[in-house]
């Protein structure tokens, strides 16, 4: 298709936009500005494409928008608020496999078996199963143990795409493309079956980037710079996310998917020694005799849904003890990048109290009490003096200098790394065990 | 367009998107991760091209359909969600 300068030039101008857009969204005062402006963008170039292009299934393209529009916004609206990482998990899956098909459609309609469309197409059916697989795990509808032979089927897989891929080429035909469309789901599949719990944020945004470089693939066989452009952004930025977040883990992107942290063991055994187990009226005592209170929220306030109690846990504590109450959250915590932060401005707790590990580190030598909630691999000492852990290296939130630690958890269980955590046995330790909401509002109780 | 210069514009693109990107406090990284979820259904555009010229009502039409549908659920559903963890964090901003 021969596209006119014109229309070069808008769909380049809407790549613009959505640059100022991700730039809007830095800070919290411009970011809604930053949600417009992407959404004016797609609007523009949705609206100048159905202008410009011979219009010969106006009704068709219509429902499939609207349909998709209501379901869309409905499902969006609908969905808790604890259940967004499952959503966007699902949304990039669905975005995966839309470039999968425009892939095939524009391999029929033009005969093309070029590099950029296949790329397009496997790039789209991994991002589309794989996001699936994060989905069904989010949603916690499968879990499975990382097992041994998974590494081999991955290699297995990436040789058979690849064979594939060179196949494809040499026949030019649609059946092989299709072949390696599904090649790439199974792949997708494989890839994320077995990452863990504790590694999503990572992978969710590693899946949002493969979306984004799908789309830019599929801009390159269709010469269309708002496709390149946008999904390079998308692609890259997504990249640089987990790069971000898998430093702060002290991991690397390879490890998350091919090696286990579950296999790894560490030689630290903590039998001789018991954990102290608190009460709820202890807690309050400690923490309404306190002037600072840091609170360190994890997965596990996520998972029992403790964000609307542990605001107003802090509230009472300002109000009526005058504690100084600041909340601290780890860039790895809960199951998606800045999961925490969207549950805590869900239950209004003020952003000037929510503090990055670099920002609050330092605060946890003054602080009287801290309350941990849900969180454990991130507060472990270990992975400062402990060479042989697997969390060796990982930069943690260091509540053990606070003068009282609480740990709200299950069980005395070990993390998601297999890890022990020696805070567990301190003097200065107290464990609650129990739901987290549930200790928290019985805590609040005896304020 | 060459494939020279689609090359050229592809790598500096991944470069202004690393940039940007970046700048992005953490706090906001999960609404990030939504809008950023929503662009990426542009593709739209290469599906509503592949259904205008599709010949009669067939396969590829039939597929292109099915694609305009996948990306719209992509960018609407995107957006909302985006809009509704941004809405959570305006509320703040106002006390």
């Amino acid at each position: 298709m021969i596209i006119s300068e014109r229309l070069y030039f808008i769909y380049l101008a809407v790549a613009f936009l959505f640059i100022f857009a991700i730039k809007a969204l830095a800070r919290p005062n411009t970011a809604r500005k930053g949600n417009y402006l992407a959404m004016f963008g797609m609007g523009v170039a949705v609206l100048i494409t159905l202008l410009i292009l011979p219009t010969r299934n106006d009704f068709g393209i219509l429902t499939a928008v609207t349909l998709a529009a209501a379901l869309g916004i409905f499902l969006a609206n609908l969905i808790q608020i604890t259940a967004l990482p499952q959503m966007i998990a699902l949304l990039n899956g669905v975005g995966g496999l839309s470039s999968l098909l425009v892939g095939l459609a524009q391999m029929l309609k033009e005969n093309t078996y070029s590099f950029d469309v296949s790329a397009g197409i496997v790039i789209g059916g991994i991002a589309f199963s794989g996001s699936l697989v994060a989905f069904l795990k989010l949603q916690n509808i499968y879990r499975i143990k990382r097992l041994p032979f998974f590494n081999l089927l991955n290699i297995l897989l990436w040789a058979a795409l690849i064979a594939t891929w060179l196949k494809f080429y040499e026949t030019q035909s649609i059946n092989t493309a299709l072949i390696l469309g599904a090649m790439a789901v199974l792949f997708g599949l494989t890839l994320t079956l077995p990452v863990g719990g504790a590694d999503m944020p990572i992978v969710i945004s590693v899946l949002n980037a493969f979306s984004g470089f799908a789309a830019s693939f599929i801009g390159f066989c269709l010469s269309n710079i708002a496709l390149i452009i946008t999904g390079a952004l998308v692609g890259a930025g997504g990249t640089i996310l987990a790069v971000f977040m898998t430093r702060a883990m002290n991991r690397n992107l390879a490890a998350v998917f091919f090696k286990s942290l579950e296999t790894q063991k560490t030689d630290q055994t903590f039998s001789g020694q018991t954990a102290k187990t608190g009460s709820v009226e202890d807690a309050a005592y400690f923490m309404q005799n306190a002037n600072k209170v840091i609170i360190v929220p994890g997965y596990g306030m996520a998972a029992a849904g403790a964000q609307h109690a542990l605001k107003q846990l802090a509230e009472i504590l300002e109000n009526k003890y005058h504690v100084a109450v600041k909340f601290a959250i780890h860039p790895v915590a809960g199951r998606m990048p800045g999961h925490m932060n969207v549950l805590l401005a869900d239950a209004k707790v003020d952003y000037a109290k929510v503090f990055g590990l670099n920002e609050i580190n330092p605060d946890f030598e003054t602080a009287d009490v801290a309350y941990v909630i849900g969180a454990n691999d991130i507060t472990n000492p270990l992975a400062k003096t402990d060479i042989s852990s697997p969390l060796y290296g990982m930069e943690i939130l260091e509540v053990s200098k606070a003068k009282t630690v609480f740990f709200v958890k299950r069980s005395l269980g070990s993390g998601y790394s297999g890890a022990q955590n020696p805070l567990f046995f301190k003097n200065n330790t107290l464990m609650l065990y129990g739901d987290a909401k549930k200790i928290t509002e019985e805590i609040i109780a005896e304020l | 367009m060459s494939f020279i210069f689609v090359t050229t514009v592809f790598l500096l693109s991944c470069f202004i998107g690393c940039l940007v990107v970046s700048g992005v406090t953490p706090a906001l990284h999960a609404p990030l991760m939504s809008v950023s979820n929503a662009i990426s259904g542009i593709v739209i555009i290469g599906a509503l091209e592949t259904a205008a010229s599709a010949q009669s009502f067939n396969t590829e039409e039939i597929l292109s359909l099915i694609a305009v549908f996948l990306a719209s659920l992509n960018i609407f559903g995107g957006f909302a969600v985006s809009a509704r963890m941004l809405k959570l964090f305006k509320r703040r901003d106002e006390k």
